[in-house]
């Protein structure tokens, strides 16, 4: 226990006590509707989504990447999905079957990510493509296929069972909150646990170094791209399970707001530090803002300038935290 | 009474958790060569930067030319003539020899428009009067350190510099470039400009210098014509206590095959034909000049280069070594040459800077990293390394290069490695640890480690190793052996080499 609070740095504790403060507040603007089960159980269907990518870029980041083509996997992921929701499933299926035929739809999907990072990976570390513009040409790349495949249409009608992901709920948790949890929950051990992981931070801190202790780079650097798409894959899922609807181009925004809300969570964007906690801390910050904006019909404008000075104020407030923290170093000598 | 050109009394300065000047006073006279000896970390270049106008002093007063200040502006540094030739050079690399020369002055002067002849003309007047030659037209990125160097020089003197502060100007440079930067150094005396030199080699202070400063943790411990100095002096005052000169003493164990055979072994362009054998116990140094290959003999054992033809055995059975993987597996650690960029992840706590390297293997069923035995693994090598430090998780960027080097050491050593090469193992660390350090290697040798240093450092190899060889062109040319071997001879053979 005493080792959990020690890890956990003041950026975070401060970013927490924010968190809450904007909740608060929110509460307190519009207590009838913001502080109701059905906005509370609205929100757990939302942020899951925006989390798991944002999570996905965290941990490209970690290793001193980024992946911006997560969006672009969890739509295409979502099309292959959505086609065999659409096209292969004869009429009448139910029952067991159809699970079945959701259980592979599912394993494609998220095989989908799982490949798209695979590539994503080897452009990085077996071509030596800078992953900016590595992943920035496969974001191209994905999107163009969902698109080509699609027109440009939205696929829709799948299963009902299907839908019970994106719209039902196991006890009191949303099915995708759910989700979320099991997925954070999963990458934080393995981040923290497992020798995979700690060469994450390895990489990031100094890739040279990591050579010449024996790291293996480029594998490491795959797996990390690879868990990435996974992610991608597995937000595919929840988006078509809610919008009952897969489109080449749904949540291009996400990219640029999983970015900042990695680095918000206390992600180092140039690699080695960032921790699974601190972007979901980040991630509802940004869920009560947008929500609590919207219940006091802010119009949509507003609301993207409000979420870049938020993210900016956060970052400010950590740099001067961090500026007077070396300065007490110094009196404390003396 | 020589006219005093600069006068800094009773400095003070500190900054984040360290006093890096207590109480420093230094002068220097007109066409004066003095020394400013210190270990890392001793406030030389605090006290440079004080001198030229960087920093501010919190107390103290400096004295240029009269003048008196209680800290000064760059600009006013740079008015009185004085003049810092960083390390780094501070050159623009990829402009010509001319423009990096002329353009400065010629735009401090307010002119809008360039005549390409002016700076022409500014440029090679500045380095005739340093008598060197470069050709104006090249661009600076390409040119040799000792070369842009001397551009730096040059640039300097035509600043109208009085006093021209070098900050360890002969880190990279070799033998002969050193003698020629020296002759250069006792021309500017003649000019009557001063020189403030800043270095830890200890012999070219004692060859060039007529005074010497000496630091100590931010404070003047010594001064006096350097005359009254020798190394043992130096030395002694630099760390504060006597440092022995004992010679390693390798007694043979028993007819244990090779602990590291290399035999033939060659790479295209870098090394050919290498033959040795290394058993437990001994110690030996690889010496040569600046391309060599000894490096890329080392990186070749360690797999991170290929090899073209040859075999490694260890302890007798022959290994093939094609990855990092494949070398640390039969055995063999590397201390890589440049510290900060291959060897550590700065931020990073030293618990996880030891234990990178034997992650898998303190992994269990699961896959998980059994925590328990790697804190253990961690502590147990900060203890016998006597890493000072307050714990394993503080990042290992806090430490001093000494430190810093044992973690790198500590993380091989964890890997049970039978056979140690290390790359310039005491480059940047101070004498004090320095010695710690030839400590550990020679106790760790004496358990039956092999041991490879690979060095410049002449009086580092003759002392520590029983066996040296000389490299030149990718061939071993000289086999000596420690204890009948003068660093005399080993200097005197890598200058018949050139």
């Amino acid at each position: 226990m005493k080792n959990w609070f020690k890890n956990i740095d003041s950026n975070l504790i401060r970013l927490l006590f924010i968190t809450v403060i904007v909740f608060a507040i929110m509460a307190a603007l519009v207590p009838s509707k913001f502080l109701t089960m059905r906005n509370i159980e609205s929100m757990s269907f939302q942020f899951p989504e925006l989390g798991l990518l944002s999570i996905a870029i965290m941990i490209t980041m970690l290793t001193g990447g980024i992946d911006l083509s997560v969006v672009g996997i969890a739509n295409l992921s979502g099309i292959f999905m959505a086609l065999i929701f659409t096209k292969a499933i004869p009429q009448g299926t139910s029952g067991f079957p159809m699970f079945l035929y959701i259980i592979v739809g599912i394993i494609i999907g998220v095989s989908t990510g799982a490949f798209a990072g695979y590539l994503n990976g080897l452009l990085i570390a077996k071509v030596g493509i800078t992953p900016i513009l590595a992943t920035l040409g496969t974001m191209q790349l994905f999107t163009g296929i969902a698109v080509v495949i699609t027109k440009g249409f939205a696929i829709s009608g799948f299963p009902e069972a299907f839908l019970i992901i994106g719209n039902s709920k196991i006890l009191f948790v949303s099915f995708p909150l759910f989700i979320f949890i099991l997925t954070t929950a999963g990458i934080s051990i393995l981040l923290s646990k497992t020798s995979l992981g700690i060469n994450l931070y390895l990489i990031g801190t100094n890739e040279k170094a990591a050579v010449f202790s024996g790291i293996r780079k480029a594998r490491v650097l795959i797996k990390s791209y690879m868990l990435s798409g996974i992610l991608g894959g597995i937000t595919g899922v929840i988006m078509i399970a809610r919008t009952n609807s897969a489109k080449a181009d749904y949540g291009s925004s996400y990219v640029l707001q999983a970015i900042l809300v990695s680095v918000l969570g206390g992600v180092n964007p140039a690699g080695g530090f960032g921790k699974v906690i601190g972007v979901v801390i980040a991630v509802l910050a940004l869920q009560f803002l947008s929500s609590g904006f919207s219940m006091l019909r802010f119009s949509n404008f507003a609301k993207e300038f409000i979420w870049g000075a938020f993210l900016l104020f956060i970052m400010v407030l950590n740099f001067i935290q961090n500026r007077r923290a070396a300065k007490n170093i110094v009196k404390k000598e003396d | 009474m020589e006219e005093e050109l600069v006068v800094v009394e009773n400095i003070e300065k500190s900054f984040p958790g360290v006093r890096a000047l207590s109480d420093v006073s230094i002068s220097l006279k007109k066409a004066e060569i003095r020394c400013l000896a210190g270990e890392n970390g001793s406030g030389k270049s605090t006290l440079i930067k004080v001198i030229s106008g960087i920093y501010k002093p919190e107390k103290g007063l400096i004295t240029i030319e009269g003048e008196q200040y209680k800290s000064l502006h760059p600009i006013e540094a740079i008015r009185h003539g004085i003049q810092v030739i960083y390390q780094d050079l501070s050159l623009f690399p990829n402009l010509t020899v001319a423009e990096n020369l002329a353009l400065n002055s010629y735009l401090g002067n307010n002119k809008k428009f360039l005549k390409w002849k002016d700076v022409k003309e500014i440029a090679s007047s500045a380095l005739s009067k340093i008598n060197v030659e470069i050709d104006l037209n090249r661009i600076v990125g390409s040119l040799t350190v000792a070369d842009k160097q001397l551009v730096a020089i040059s640039r300097a003197l035509l600043n109208n510099a009085k006093i021209v502060i070098m900050d360890e100007p002969t880190t990279a440079l070799t033998q002969k470039e050193v003698d020629s930067l020296f002759k250069i150094i006792l021309n500017l005396k003649e000019m009557g400009i001063s020189t403030l030199f800043v270095s830890h080699k200890l012999r070219e202070v004692i060859e060039i210098s007529e005074e010497i400063t000496i630091l100590r943790n931010g404070r003047k411990v010594a001064e006096g014509s350097i005359d009254q100095f020798d190394e043992p002096k130096i030395v002694y005052h630099m760390t504060g206590r006597e440092v022995g000169a004992e010679r390693y003493n390798y007694v043979p164990q028993g007819d244990k095959p090779p602990a590291l055979s290399v035999q033939n072994y060659s790479s295209n362009a870098h090394f050919e034909d290498v033959n040795f054998d290394i058993h437990s116990g001994e110690i030996v140094g690889i010496t040569g000049l600046l391309g060599s290959g000894r490096t890329e003999l080392a990186l070749s054992l360690f797999g991170i280069h290929q090899h073209d033809s040859g075999n490694v055995l260890v302890d007798g059975k022959e290994v093939s070594i094609n990855s990092i993987n494949d070398a640390v597996n039969s055995g063999i650690a590397y201390v890589p040459e440049d510290r900060l960029s291959e060897g550590l992840f700065l931020q990073q706590s030293i618990a996880r800077n030891t234990y990178v390297s034997i992650l898998d293997r303190l992994q269990n069923k699961l896959g998980f990293v059994d925590f328990l035995k790697a804190d253990s693994t961690v502590e147990n090598w900060i203890d016998n390394l006597s890493i000072a430090t307050p714990s394993k998780d503080i990042p290992v960027s806090s430490l001093s290069g000494g430190n810093q080097q044992r973690v790198v050491l500590a993380r091989w050593l964890a890997t049970a490695a039978k056979i140690l090469i290390l790359n310039g193992p005491t480059v940047g660390v101070d004498i004090g640890s320095k010695e710690e350090i030839h400590n550990k290697l020679r106790d760790l040798a004496r358990d039956g480690l092999a041991v490879v240093i690979i060095s410049d450092d002449i009086p580092e190899i003759v002392q520590n190793c029983n066996r040296i060889f000389v490299m030149h062109k990718g061939k071993i040319v000289e086999r000596l052996v420690g204890s009948r071997t003068h660093e005399n001879e080993i200097v005197a053979i890598l200058k018949k080499l050139k």
